[in-house]
């Protein structure tokens, strides 16, 4: 029986490709539009080919932005896994403690960026907040508006106070789902607690870790709103990260072309590390 | 050596768990745990490894009491239901990880893990990690884990219940060859009495935390104490009837069949166990009785059929060999083997002289 070619189906593709192309294709192809021409008033543009992308990858501001990018984006990874995971192992397994350390960690995760930057901002404030004032009476000189370590103290501080939990939650529902009998046979075997973490936990975990290392890069190397509202990415130039730096840009001084180029870099470079992560951290995985 | 449970108890709040129960499992012996889901098994395995606490009672071995010593200190290895293995090891490591806790040199663990991977053929894949196998072989592993060190107790808590039916039974007619000429006691757990049947040795018939019967295998099978026991190692379930003893001639209470008996038990009311492989569509025994039914479900498996049918106001399993197509609703005659009834008496005990 011959087949019949019917192109209607095409038709239940439409819904899905015009909401794709309103949230992303459009807005990215506008980007990507802006990325190789000159702008100027009345919708004027000319063709720059590769120049602003030459421009961002050669000067020396976007590689102080990736610098800081990049450092802030490890520190944060380096703290927040591991205490997540040590948080996760010392919750309770059962009774009402679960549900109260489940609410409470789940707390930071439900206000708002804007509103824990502003927190955050007032919490550490030198003279009046609880934080910088009682650092100041401890008899540390800490100003976070001023100096600069300060400011990534403050900054790594509060990402730490925010996304923590999401690291603990995704860890606890790893370690949740592991089956007693494996502590049962480990112990039987007699394996040390170090070696139940390492050779059981950690492995049984692998996929949710996954998850939240991935989430966790991606939200910490594009984050703006917090530290947009708690230091501006001063004092100077000292916690403008990637986002802050490009909304300075393309905001501030308007250069849209490279600010656009920029975005696009930023863009592929999460795209890139995410994907090398994932498939690194899957192979091997098979059907289990 | 040997195993013994003296008045071991078992309470978790205010539920019982484990009622009082006394146990004693003999050196070189496989002793199987049956019983349904809930009845005890695990727990009972549990308090027998070291892994959980009696509330009550002592475990005891080679007349040792050794209640309260911990499962590290015992020698004894575990099997569980789900495949339990090291995920990040490989299967060689996975079966040389109980060694290498202890401290057995490295010649040594080489020679065991080879020995014992030949054994359960898993020599082909001892650089595959579990999660690289099939479910068969992930539980082929973990049963060499639990075979690599000489344990005392080899533990095994239905082992084959999540594997598919063609690897369960080719593992099932492996296990009892796997203890052969070993210096344990293996203990198995199983819903199935068909395993209980297939590894022989002792079984012990577990019913909601209590010991119902424990023998030899094929006593407790043919000779089950009591209804409970019986109905635990049935599959299909038993038949059970009640019937009225007058002098020689005994009948059921809701059908006209009788039969006669030649016995000296008082006159009154039994109940009748009839195993569903006692009533087929063919005549067997000397003794056979004619029941009539209409047939309810009928059910052909490779070789055997499984017909369910109503008589007076009882549903039978019936269990014949061979391919007998039955339509359902129809009436139809099937024969019971008199000689092999079970008879039991308003306590539920086995009356044998009947």
């Amino acid at each position: 029986m011959n087949k019949t070619v019917n192109q209607k189906a095409w038709l239940f593709v439409i819904p899905v490709f015009v909401l794709v192309a309103f949230n992303a294709i459009i807005p990215l192809m506008t980007v990507v539009n802006y990325a190789f021409q000159e702008t100027f008033g009345n919708n004027v543009f000319m063709w720059e080919g590769t120049r602003w992308f030459k421009q961002i990858l050669l000067s020396d501001r976007f590689h102080a932005a990736l610098g800081r990018q990049i450092l802030f984006t490890l520190i944060i990874l380096f703290i927040q896994i591991p205490l997540g995971i040590f948080i996760a192992l010392t919750m309770p397994k059962e009774g009402i403690g679960v549900s109260v350390c489940l609410v409470l960690m789940s707390m930071p995760l439900l206000i708002p960026w804007n509103v824990v930057g502003a927190m955050w901002n007032i919490f550490a404030l030198p003279d009046i907040g609880f934080l910088g004032h009682s650092l100041n009476a401890l008899g540390f000189d800490y100003n976070f508006t001023q100096q600069s370590g300060d400011a990534w103290f403050t900054t790594v501080l509060m990402d730490v106070w925010h996304w923590t939990s999401l690291v603990v939650l995704l860890s606890y529902a790893g370690l949740r789902s592991i089956q007693p009998a494996y502590y049962q046979a480990a112990e039987i075997d007699g394996a040390s607690r170090w070696s139940v973490f390492r050779h059981i936990e950690l492995p049984k975990m692998k996929k949710v870790l996954t998850i939240a290392i991935l989430l966790r890069f991606m939200d910490s190397f594009m984050i703006y709103t917090e530290p947009f509202v708690l230091t501006g990415g001063g004092p100077g130039n000292a916690t403008a990260f990637l986002s802050i730096d490009l909304v300075k840009m393309a905001l501030g001084q308007f250069d849209l072309g490279p600010a656009a180029a920029m975005s696009l870099i930023y863009f592929f470079i999460v795209l890139t590390v995410c994907w090398v992560f994932y498939n690194l951290m899957m192979k091997n995985e098979g059907q289990s | 050596m040997s195993l013994e449970l003296r008045s071991v108890e078992k309470k978790v709040g205010q539920e019982t768990h484990i009622y009082e129960t006394n146990l004693k499992f003999e050196k070189n012996t496989i002793n199987v745990l049956l019983g349904s889901t809930l009845a005890g098994k695990t727990t009972l395995m549990q308090i027998m490894a070291g892994l959980d606490k009696p509330t009550n009672g002592e475990i005891w071995f080679n007349e040792k009491n050794v209640t309260g010593v911990k499962v590290q200190k015992r020698n004894v290895s575990m099997v569980y239901q789900q495949f339990i293995n090291y995920p990040n090891f490989n299967v060689y490591d996975n079966i040389a990880s109980p060694l290498k806790i202890t401290g057995v040199d490295s010649n040594e663990i080489k020679n065991r893990v080879g020995k014992v991977a030949e054994l359960l053929k898993l020599s082909p894949m001892l650089n595959k990690r579990p999660n690289e196998l099939s479910g068969g072989q992930q539980q082929r592993t973990a049963l060499a884990r639990a075979l690599v060190k000489d344990s005392d107790l080899i533990l095994l808590d239905e082992p084959l219940a999540n594997l598919d039916f063609k690897l369960r039974e080719e593992l099932r007619e492996e296990l009892p060859k796997l203890f052969e000429d070993r210096d344990c006691i293996v203990v198995y757990a199983t819903t199935e009495p068909s395993d209980a049947l297939l590894i022989g040795g002792y079984t012990a018939t577990l019913l909601e935390g209590k010991i119902v019967q424990h023998g030899k295998t094929l006593e407790v099978y043919n000779k089950p104490n009591s209804l409970q026991s019986a109905q635990v190692f049935s599959d299909p379930p038993m038949n059970i009837a009640k019937i009225k003893k007058e002098g020689d001639v005994c009948s059921l209470i809701s059908d006209q069949l009788s039969w006669k008996v030649h016995s000296k038990l008082k006159d009154g009311e039994y109940k009748v166990g009839i195993r569903p492989h006692n009533i087929t569509t063919y005549k067997e025994g000397s003794n056979s009785l004619e029941i009539s039914g209409k047939v309810l479900i009928s059910e052909l498996s490779g070789s055997e059929s499984l017909i369910h049918f109503t008589n007076g106001d009882l549903n039978w399993v019936s269990l014949s060999n061979g391919i007998h197509q039955k339509n359902v609703g129809e009436q139809t005659k099937l024969f019971m083997n008199s000689d092999e009834f079970l008879y039991f008496d308003e306590t539920n005990k086995l009356v044998n002289n009947v």
